[in-house]
């Protein structure tokens, strides 16, 4: 199924802006609703990095002295919001899916290119007027989790900003999610079999099931607690007879998969880098489709290991841990094969291979503390604590966000034509690995040693550990200004790259760079061995 | 090939040496003052050489390949097409799953020890009159569990205080005392928001639910002064709301309860 393409069409297009303008326009072309996705969100990773280091700079001391208490409050609920729905889902998901997918299944557009639009212009406003929130009453101060009957009691403009701003961000999602599935399965190039996509359709497969199975229970959740916040509804308010545990399952059945969302997608995209950079195909094919979908399906079940102590009846204690614990297996695996795929390679040492091999030990080692806390005796004494800031650090920073930067260092060229300086992308790979392990690592002592989250002032013997923490996110800030200086030299004066620069055998190398607005000039090739390095095929070139 | 299988075995051997020096020697945690305390180090020292083990492998594997395997300059072409090995894929499946089922089998006897999986609603004395259903924390008693001494506290949380009601003395007290060596059982309440009860010694943590009463029983074991922290986060003084649970000898202790017992009134 190949669109045909219509001649009025391609007239619209001709009067699309040109240039850098179009991506400020309402674009149709999915690579640049891709880009849009993905600048839109570092600018919001900007604005959430300079809130986490105004929270790392208050915890520098022990007393509550560098900004008001409420104000630390609003600071650590943006900071987890905006870094989540903002930055971290909308990029992996929409950016690279947006940009990669139509040419991984060889089509010339998304599903719905006007849904996919949408989608993407419901960020920008919300994610303002998240901002925003800040200046009418103050924004949201009951964390991202917004736990009644906390989130009732605190100031309700805020609340009701944040509210609707993530309604608007996961119907974003969702729309996302919509699109993904449809394009992969129905506009595949004829001749193309699933079993034959890269690896990183799998992964946004998975995650689009997740997304249009569990956010909708969020959105639902979200507006039962903006009744009870606005029309004095009881569904989760305890003093009109509310069950304020209904609500914590209800959140957590969303955000639990919401890690899978943050984090599949990364898998997918490190399946693509590695290989390439390895000159190798990407071990055990079979095995990674089948844990991708072994972790939507567990990762629906795991969601009450977020309430061991909100007072869950025992049973329901084990059954949680057993399944939570579980999803190490599938993971495993994962990692296990992409040692196996860097095992015998010529691997190029360059900042997207550096970036993702960051991301495996990360990872690994966010994975272990995970399996730790997911058993209930462990979980008892460590939950809510430093301790559990630092695990999902690890997996959220440690292991997606360093996947994006191996992302944009390694599509980079296909994108803009142009080559990423690549002493500067070690140096910044270099400090933010150091800074953030640095940040993160002396975390999880804190936390076992009795410092809980969310907190504005802690016991002065903490006072050297958190200071350590507060050098390590000083780094992980000073790394993006060789990044930034990186992008915008390398736009404006990059090395020439070539349509393939990396010699790699995905579809999207297989047309110019950057590409055509139809990805193609002729017919979308027909790609039946993403990975397949070593052999003939890839002598031929 | 005999030669590369004994370096393999030596740095396997050397990993797992590593990890259980660290793992044997390294302490994280805080001081140990209640009967979970040891038990939930048990748990925690295994998981933490389980974890150094896969942590430490990992991490050679990969700096490993990156030295062993980087391209030289003057190499071209690719790596070996070896698109994957079944069984090596099937190892590395079964025996995560294993390690995986045996901790939890592991917890599970820990947390049973822990008291977890025993009825706590069962021989509550509150329980007798009062049909609402109570949700439980950690159940753990100390080893002369038919002790009628049992101190039961009634505990309620609100913005940004722990208040600690002593129903045999008739009075309320902002620090916890208890004495050392006896199960205390808590009934606990929230006034507003949730809040939760953390006692980094005594490795118990349960959130303190408004409209829905937890319990929590525990039985220090080290004479002391600890923090109560709560770890919910319940408000812009979140950071401060702390007390102070004292441990004592059994005679201190009902030297400061007779302080504080109200008379009881005869009408």
């Amino acid at each position: 199924m190949t669109i045909s393409i219509d001649p009025q069409k391609t007239n619209n297009e001709s009067l699309q802006p040109k240039g850098w303008l179009k991506y400020f326009s309402f674009s149709l072309d999915h690579k640049v609703i891709g880009i849009q996705y993905l600048v839109c969100g570092f600018l919001f990773y900007l604005i959430g990095g300079t809130l986490a280091s105004a929270i790392r700079i208050e915890l520098a001391s022990p007393m509550s002295d560098f900004m008001p208490r409420d104000v630390y409050n609003q600071v650590l609920t943006l900071h987890g919001t905006i870094m989540i729905f903002l930055w971290i889902v909308p990029v992996v998901n929409g950016a690279f899916g947006n940009y990669l997918i139509p040419f991984y299944v060889g089509a010339r557009d998304m599903a719905f290119p006007r849904l996919n639009a949408v989608a993407f212009w419901l960020i920008p406003p919300s994610g303002l007027m998240l901002v925003a929130s800040y200046f009418v009453e103050g924004a949201a101060q009951a964390g991202w989790t917004a736990y009644p009957p906390l989130s009732i009691t605190t100031p309700q403009s805020g609340q009701i900003i944040w509210i609707l701003s993530v309604l608007l961000l996961g119907g974003s999602s969702i729309f996302g999610g919509i699109n993904f599935i449809a394009t992969i399965i129905k506009l595949r190039r004829p001749g193309l079999k699933l079993m034959q996509l890269p690896m990183y359709c799998w992964a946004m497969l998975g995650t689009s099931l997740l997304v249009v199975l569990s956010t909708p229970v969020l959105a639902g959740t979200l507006i039962l607690l903006s009744f009870d916040i606005v029309a004095n509804t009881g569904f989760f308010n305890p003093v009109l007879g509310g069950n304020v545990v209904v609500y914590q399952h209800l959140f957590w059945f969303y955000s639990h998969p919401a890690v899978y969302i943050m984090v599949l997608p990364a898998f997918g995209l490190v399946s693509e880098i590695l290989p390439v950079h390895a000159r190798k195909p990407l071990f055990g094919y079979t095995t990674m489709v089948f844990s991708i979908m072994g972790i939507v399906v567990l990762g629906l079940v795991v969601w009450a290991h977020h309430m061991f102590t909100s007072g869950t009846p025992p049973w329901m204690r084990l059954f949680f841990t057993i399944a939570t614990a579980f999803i190490a297996v599938p993971t495993g695996i994962k990692f296990f094969n992409w040692v196996a795929t860097l095992w015998g390679g010529k691997i190029s040492i360059n900042s997207a291979m550096l970036f993702s091999c960051g991301f495996i030990i990360n990872f690994v080692f966010g994975g272990i503390t995970g399996v730790a806390l997911a058993q209930v005796p462990f979980d008892i004494h460590v939950h809510d604590t430093y301790f559990v800031v630092a695990h999902f650090h690890y997996i959220v920073y440690g292991g997606t966000v360093f996947i994006i930067f191996s992302s944009i260092y390694h599509w980079f060229p296909k994108v803009t034509g142009k080559m990423l300086n690549e002493k500067l992308g070690i140096l910044h790979f270099i400090i933010t690995f150091i800074g953030f392990n640095l940040c993160f690592a002396p975390q999880h002592w804190l936390g076992l040693n009795g410092m809980p989250r969310r907190v504005a002032e802690y016991d002065p013997q903490f006072q050297f550990v958190n200071q350590i923490s507060s050098l390590g996110a000083l780094l992980m800030a000073i790394s993006t200004i060789p990044f930034l200086i990186n992008v915008f030299l390398s736009v404006r004066n990059g090395k020439y790259a070539g349509d393939n620069p990396w010699n790699a055998l995905t579809p999207e190398w297989l047309t110019s760079s950057p590409p055509p607005v139809e990805n193609w000039e002729g017919e979308a090739p027909l790609v039946e061995e993403p990975y397949g390095y070593g052999k003939e095929i890839t002598e031929q070139k | 090939m005999l030669n590369k299988n004994i370096y393999l075995i030596l740095i396997i051997s050397l990993v797992f040496a590593i990890s259980f020096w660290i793992g044997f020697n390294v302490n994280l945690l805080p001081a140990e003052a209640s009967i979970n305390a040891p038990i939930y180090d048990e748990l925690f020292k295994i998981l933490f050489i389980i974890g150094l083990i896969i942590f430490i492998g990992m991490t050679i594997a990969v700096i490993y390949s990156l030295f062993k395997f980087r391209k030289r300059n003057d190499q071209i072409g690719d790596g070996i097409a070896l698109e994957g090995n079944l069984s090596l894929e099937i190892v590395w499946t079964i025996i995560p799953s294993i390690i995986v089922l045996l901790i939890g089998l592991y917890s599970y006897n820990i947390y049973d020890r822990m008291g977890g999986m025993k009825e706590l609603n069962h021989n509550h004395e509150m329980m007798s009159s009062n049909t609402e259903k109570i949700w439980a924390g950690i159940s753990q008693t100390s080893d002369n569990e038919m002790s009628i001494n049992n101190l039961s506290i009634e505990v309620s949380a609100m913005q940004f205080a722990f208040l600690f009601n002593y129903p045999k003395g008739n009075f309320i007290s902002g620090e916890l005392h208890v004495p050392v060596d006896q199960k205390v059982s808590m009934k606990m309440e929230s006034k507003d928001v949730i809040h939760a009860f953390w006692v980094p010694e005594f490795r118990i943590k349960q959130d303190i639910i408004p409209g829905q009463p937890t319990i929590l029983n525990f039985t220090p074991t080290k004479v002391g002064k600890y923090p109560i922290i709560c770890a919910e986060l319940c408000g812009p003084y979140h950071g401060g709301m702390r007390a102070s649970i004292i441990v004592e000898e059994e005679s201190e202790y009902n030297e400061w309860f007779n302080k504080n017992k109200k008379p009881e009134v005869n009408l």
